[in-house]
C-alpha cells in the first residue's frame, strides 16, 4: 500500500489543467491509494452477480466477459429509456463549468477528471458515439470517443470516485446530478464483474446474514449485551432490549456500524438509553439489522434486493411503524427509494409518537421516520429531562450529511436537538454546511484503507472547515448523524484536524438525558469522566 | 482545433449567403424562402421530437435536490423554494431556477490561498448567463414587430424601455450592447480559465460564434449598412402568411443575418442549446420532495429475487434458538 504524505505534501495542487491538453489524450493512471482492490468472485457469486471471479485492478487483464463492449451499449440503451434523468443528463449540459470547483475530491486533489462536468463527460462521450448522430458522423469533434479497455477503465477509477454526494447538482443550473450518471457506470462495472471488495464483500453479508458487517444473529445480541453492560456501568441502570419481537409497536433499523466500533457504538448505547427511559415498546431486528445498503452503490436492483427486508420485517413482527436511526445514504434510500420498490406500507400506521402524540405526517405513507425527528419533537413536548452541562467539556460543531441534506433536506431536526443537549456550538462556515455540505470523502463504499490518498483528499474540505472552527472557537467534537461519518471522519480528523473527535448527535443526548432511577453519573458514555467529576479539572 | 474549427465554420456561414446573393439574385429565394421554412420545420419538429424522446423515459424514482429544510415537524420552518412538498411550491421553485439561475446565482469559486481551501464569491458567470438569456429574449420579442401590420403595445413599451437613452438614429437598444458584452464574456472565459477551457468542446464554441455573428450582423444592418426595412417587412410577412415574396433591393446582409438565425433554428435540436427544454424535465428540480408522504410509483418496478426470513431462519436456526431468539419453526 502506498505510504500517505504528509498533510502539507497532499495540498501541494493545481487547480489548473493543462493549458494544451485534451482530456482525452490522457490515459487513465490507476494510482495507488486512489482505488480500492477488486471484488471477490465468491461475493458476486452470493448475489448471482455476473461474471463472478477475484481480479486485480493492477493487473492489464480485467478477465473480462466475451463481448463486454456489447455488454455496456445494450445496458445504456436500456438505462436511457428507463430513466429520464440519465437521458436528460446526458443530453444538457452545456459545460458552464458551474461544478467544476464544488467536487470533495477535486478540491483536494486537483485532478480534473473530477471536475463534475467531466466525470460526466466520461460517460457522455461514449453517450455520443454511440447514441447520437453528430458523435456518430462527426466523432472526436463533436467530443465523441469509442468504447475500449482504457475507456471501461477510466470509468471505473473516476466512477469509484465520486460518492454520489449531489452537491455539485446544488449548483447546476439544470440540475444535473452527477449521482445519477455514477450510478449508471456502477450500473455497468457491475454487469462485467467490476465491483470493488469493500462493496461486494458488505452486499454479500447483508444479503446473507443481515447486514454489512456480517454479523449473525448470536453475534448481534452479544454486541448490545456489551453496550448494556456499559450503560449500567454508567448510570446504574439495567436496560432490557428486546429482538426479533412480534407485537411490538415499533420496529428500530439503524446502521450495523452503530453496533460494531466506537464511536458508533457510542450512538447505539444513547439511543438505547431514551427508548428505555421512555418506556418505548419496540424492538431490534436480526433479519433486518441493516439501515444502510451498499447495494445502492452497486445496482438498483441490489438496492431493492437488501432494502426490502425492511418492510417484510416490520411485516412479520406486527409493527405499526418504524424508527430509523442516524445514517446518511440510508436515508436516501428511505426517503426517494424505499416506498417505491418495496412498498406500499399500507400493513402500518401512520407513525405516531406514544410520548407525544405527534403524528408524523410527513411520513404517511413509508411508516418510517427518522429518531432526530422522533427526538426532537420529544425535546419540544418538554418530554426529556436534560443536563446540557454534562457536554459542557465539549465544543461541537455539526456536520450535515450529504444524503440527508440533499436527498432529504433533514437539517434542522438535528440541530434543535444539539442546541437543547449542549451548551457550546458553532456552526462552520456558510459554504460548507446544510444543503453546501462536504462530503466525509469516503460516501458509497470507498470506506475502505487500500484507498486512503483519496480518501483524505476528498475529506479535505470538510476537515477544512472544521479546523477553522477549531481554531476560531475552539471546537473539540465534531456530531454528525451517518454512521460512515463516525467511521470515517474520525480518520480524516486525525489526518488534518488533530485534536478534533466525532459523535453521533444521540451520544450526546444520552449523556444529557436525566434518567429515571439513575445513580449520581461520573463519566461519559466513552468513561471518560463528566466536567467537574474527577480527573484533573 | 476545438476553438479555431467552430470559428471557421461561422465565417463560411456568413459569407455564403453573401457570396449567393451578390453574385446572383436568384438565390434570395433560397435564402430567403427556401431556407427560413426548412429551417423553422427542423426546429420544430425537430424541438419536439428530443422533448418527446425524453419524455418516453419515464422517471422512476422521486430524486429531486433539496437545498433546504423539508417538511417535517409543524414547528420547523420548511423552506418551501428549496426543498418543495407541493405542485406550487415546485412550479415556484422551477420559476426561480428558469427566469433568475437560481442555482447558478449559488455559484462561488475555489481557491488554494495560505495553505487552505477558500470560498470567495463568483456571480459574474450568473450575471452574463442572465444578461445574455434575457436581452436574447427581448431582442427576439422586439422582431415581432417585422411578423405584424400594427405593433402591439406590448412591443411598442418594450422598444421604449430599450432604447430609453435616446441616443442615436436609429434609437440605440440597450440589449444590443448587453448581449454583445455577454457572449464575448462567456466566449473569453471559455479561452482564458483553464478548467474552462479544459472541458470545452467545438460543440461549445459553435453556438457562441454563431450567436455572436447573428447579433452582429443585426447591428450592422440597423446602424451602420442600412437596409430596405419596408421590403424586409414584406418579406416577413410574406413568410408568416405564407404568401411568401422576395422584394426588391433589401441588401445583402440581411441575408446573411436571416441565414445564421436559420442556421441556429436548424442547428438547436440536434445541439445542447436543447437545455431550453431540457430543464424543464430535469427531475432533481421539478419534483415535489414528497416521497415519505405519497409513495411515488416506478412503471417498471419489477419482482426482485430477496433473501426471505424463511431462508435465514433456515440458516441460523439453531444459533437463533441457543441465543434465545423467538424462532418461526422450532
Amino acid at each position: 500500500m502506498a505510504k500517505l504524505p504528509k498533510p502539507e505534501e497532499l495540498l501541494q495542487l493545481n487547480y489548473n489543467p493543462p493549458p494544451s491538453e485534451d482530456w482525452m489524450d490522457r490515459p487513465v493512471e490507476l494510482k495507488q491509494g486512489n482505488f480500492c482492490w477488486g471484488a471477490k468472485g465468491k461475493n458476486l457469486a452470493v448475489v448471482e452477480f455476473p461474471n463472478a471471479r477475484d481480479w486485480t485492478p493492477v493487473e492489464a487483464d480485467w478477465k473480462l466477459p466475451k463481448d463486454w463492449e456489447g455488454t455496456v451499449l445494450e445496458a445504456m440503451a436500456d438505462r436511457l429509456s428507463k430513466y429520464r434523468s440519465f437521458k436528460v443528463f446526458m443530453d444538457i449540459c452545456v459545460r458552464c463549468g458551474a461544478c467544476a470547483d464544488k467536487c470533495h475530491f477535486f478540491i483536494g486533489g486537483g485532478d480534473p477528471k473530477n471536475m463534475p462536468v467531466l466525470r460526466a463527460e466520461l460517460m457522455r462521450s461514449v453517450y455520443r458515439k454511440y447514441f447520437t448522430n453528430s458523435g456518430k458522423y462527426l466523432g472526436r469533434l463533436a467530443g465523441a470517443r469509442e468504447l475500449n479497455l482504457n475507456v471501461l477503465k477510466e470509468w471505473w477509477y473516476y466512477f469509484y470516485q465520486c460518492t454520489e454526494c449531489r452537491r455539485c447538482s446544488v449548483f447546476c443550473p439544470y440540475g444535473i446530478d452527477t449521482a445519477e450518471i455514477t450510478m449508471m457506470a456502477r450500473e455497468f462495472t457491475n454487469l462485467l464483474g467490476l465491483n470493488t471488495d469493500w462493496i461486494s464483500g458488505p452486499v454479500a453479508n447483508c444479503y446473507m446474514k443481515g447486514n454489512h458487517l456480517g454479523l449473525e444473529p448470536h453475534a448481534i445480541m452479544n454486541s448490545i449485551e456489551g453496550m448494556i453492560d456499559d450503560i449500567e456501568t454508567i448510570t446504574g441502570i439495567r436496560i432490557n432490549p428486546s429482538f426479533n419481537r412480534k407485537g411490538a409497536e415499533i420496529l428500530f433499523v439503524t446502521p450495523s456500524g452503530d453496533l460494531f466500533a466506537d464511536p458508533g457504538t457510542f450512538t447505539a448505547m444513547g439511543y438505547m438509553m431514551l427508548f428505555h427511559e421512555l418506556g418505548l415498546d419496540y424492538t431490534w431486528s436480526t433479519y433486518a439489522s441493516e439501515g444502510g445498503n451498499f447495494g445502492f452503490f452497486t445496482s438498483n436492483e441490489m438496492a431493492k434486493r437488501l432494502n426490502a427486508k425492511i418492510y417484510a420485517e416490520a411485516k412479520r413482527l406486527g409493527v405499526k411503524y418504524i424508527i430509523g436511526g442516524e445514517c446518511g445514504h440510508m436515508w436516501r434510500v428511505l426517503n426517494q427509494y424505499m416506498d417505491t420498490w418495496n412498498g406500499p406500507a399500507d400493513f402500518m400506521e401512520v407513525p405516531k409518537s406514544p410520548i407525544t402524540g405527534t403524528v408524523f405526517d410527513n411520513a404517511a405513507s413509508t411508516k418510517m421516520i427518522h429518531v432526530t425527528e422522533f427526538t426532537a419533537d420529544l425535546i419540544k413536548n418538554g418530554k426529556l429531562k436534560l443536563d446540557p452541562s454534562r457536554n459542557d467539556d465539549l465544543v461541537i460543531t455539526y456536520h450535515d450529511s450529504c444524503n440527508t441534506a440533499r436527498g432529504m433536506g433533514l437539517l434542522d431536526e438535528p440541530r434543535y436537538i444539539i442546541h437543547n443537549v449542549c451548551n457550546k456550538f458553532h456552526e462552520m462556515p456558510d459554504n460548507t454546511i446544510r444543503e453546501r455540505t462536504f462530503c466525509c470523502g469516503s460516501g458509497t463504499g470507498l470506506n475502505a484503507s487500500e484507498n486512503m490518498d483519496i480518501r483524505m483528499r476528498g475529506g479535505y474540505p470538510r476537515a477544512n472547515a472544521v479546523k477553522h472552527v477549531r481554531d476560531k472557537h475552539g471546537v473539540n467534537m465534531l456530531a454528525n448523524i451517518c454512521a460512515i461519518d463516525r467511521a470515517t471522519l474520525s480518520a480524516s480528523m486525525d489526518y488534518w484536524v488533530p485534536g478534533v473527535r466525532v459523535t453521533g448527535v444521540h451520544e450526546l443526548v444520552a449523556n444529557a438525558l436525566l434518567m429515571t432511577g439513575e445513580k449520581e453519573r461520573e463519566t461519559n458514555l466513552r468513561g471518560e469522566p463528566l466536567p467537574g467529576k474527577g480527573g484533573n479539572e | 482545433m476545438k476553438t479555431v474549427l467552430p470559428f471557421f465554420a461561422v465565417v463560411i456561414l456568413v459569407l455564403f449567403p453573401l457570396f449567393g446573393v451578390t453574385v446572383a439574385h436568384q438565390t434570395e429565394i433560397f435564402f430567403g424562402v427556401i431556407v427560413p421554412y426548412a429551417a423553422m420545420a427542423i426546429f420544430v419538429v425537430g424541438f419536439l421530437y428530443r422533448v418527446a424522446k425524453w419524455g418516453k423515459s419515464p422517471v422512476p424514482f422521486c430524486i429531486p435536490t433539496t437545498c433546504g429544510q423539508q417538511k417535517s415537524l409543524p414547528w420547523i420552518k420548511q423552506d418551501k423554494l428549496e426543498n418543495p412538498s407541493t405542485t406550487m411550491q415546485v412550479v415556484g421553485r422551477m420559476l426561480l431556477e428558469v427566469l433568475v439561475f437560481r442555482s447558478l446565482f449559488r455559484n462561488m469559486k475555489t481557491e488554494m490561498k495560505e495553505g487552505k481551501a477558500v470560498y470567495g464569491s463568483e456571480k459574474l458567470l450568473w450575471l452574463a448567463g442572465l444578461a445574455f438569456h434575457w436581452s436574447f429574449l427581448f431582442i427576439f420579442v422586439r422582431h415581432y414587430r417585422f411578423f405584424v401590420q400594427d405593433l402591439p403595445s406590448v412591443i411598442q413599451m418594450m422598444e421604449g424601455v430599450d432604447s430609453f437613452f435616446q441616443i442615436g438614429a436609429p434609437l440605440f437598444y440597450m440589449t444590443d450592447a448587453v448581449i454583445l458584452g455577454a457572449v464575448t464574456f462567456l466566449l473569453i472565459r471559455r479561452v482564458y480559465l483553464p478548467q474552462i477551457r479544459y472541458i470545452s468542446l467545438a460543440a461549445d464554441f459553435f453556438p457562441l460564434f454563431l450567436i455572436l455573428a447573428i447579433a452582429i450582423s443585426g447591428i450592422l444592418m440597423r446602424y451602420f449598412f442600412k437596409v430596405h426595412i419596408v421590403a424586409v417587412k414584406q418579406l416577413a410577412l410574406g413568410l408568416v402568411s405564407l404568401n411568401p415574396i422576395i422584394p426588391e433591393g433589401i441588401g445583402a446582409i440581411f441575408y446573411v443575418h436571416l441565414f445564421l438565425i436559420c442556421v441556429l433554428l436548424m442547428y438547436f435540436p440536434f445541439s445542447k442549446l436543447m437545455h431550453m427544454g431540457g430543464v424543464f424535465l430535469s427531475p432533481t428540480r421539478n419534483m415535489a420532495n414528497n416521497s415519505r408522504i405519497v409513495r411515488y410509483i416506478n412503471p417498471w418496478n419489477y419482482p426482485v429475487h430477496v433473501h426471505t426470513y424463511e431462508e435465514y431462519e433456515n440458516d441460523f436456526r439453531d444459533k437463533m434458538k441457543k441465543a434465545g431468539l423467538p424462532v418461526e419453526k422450532e
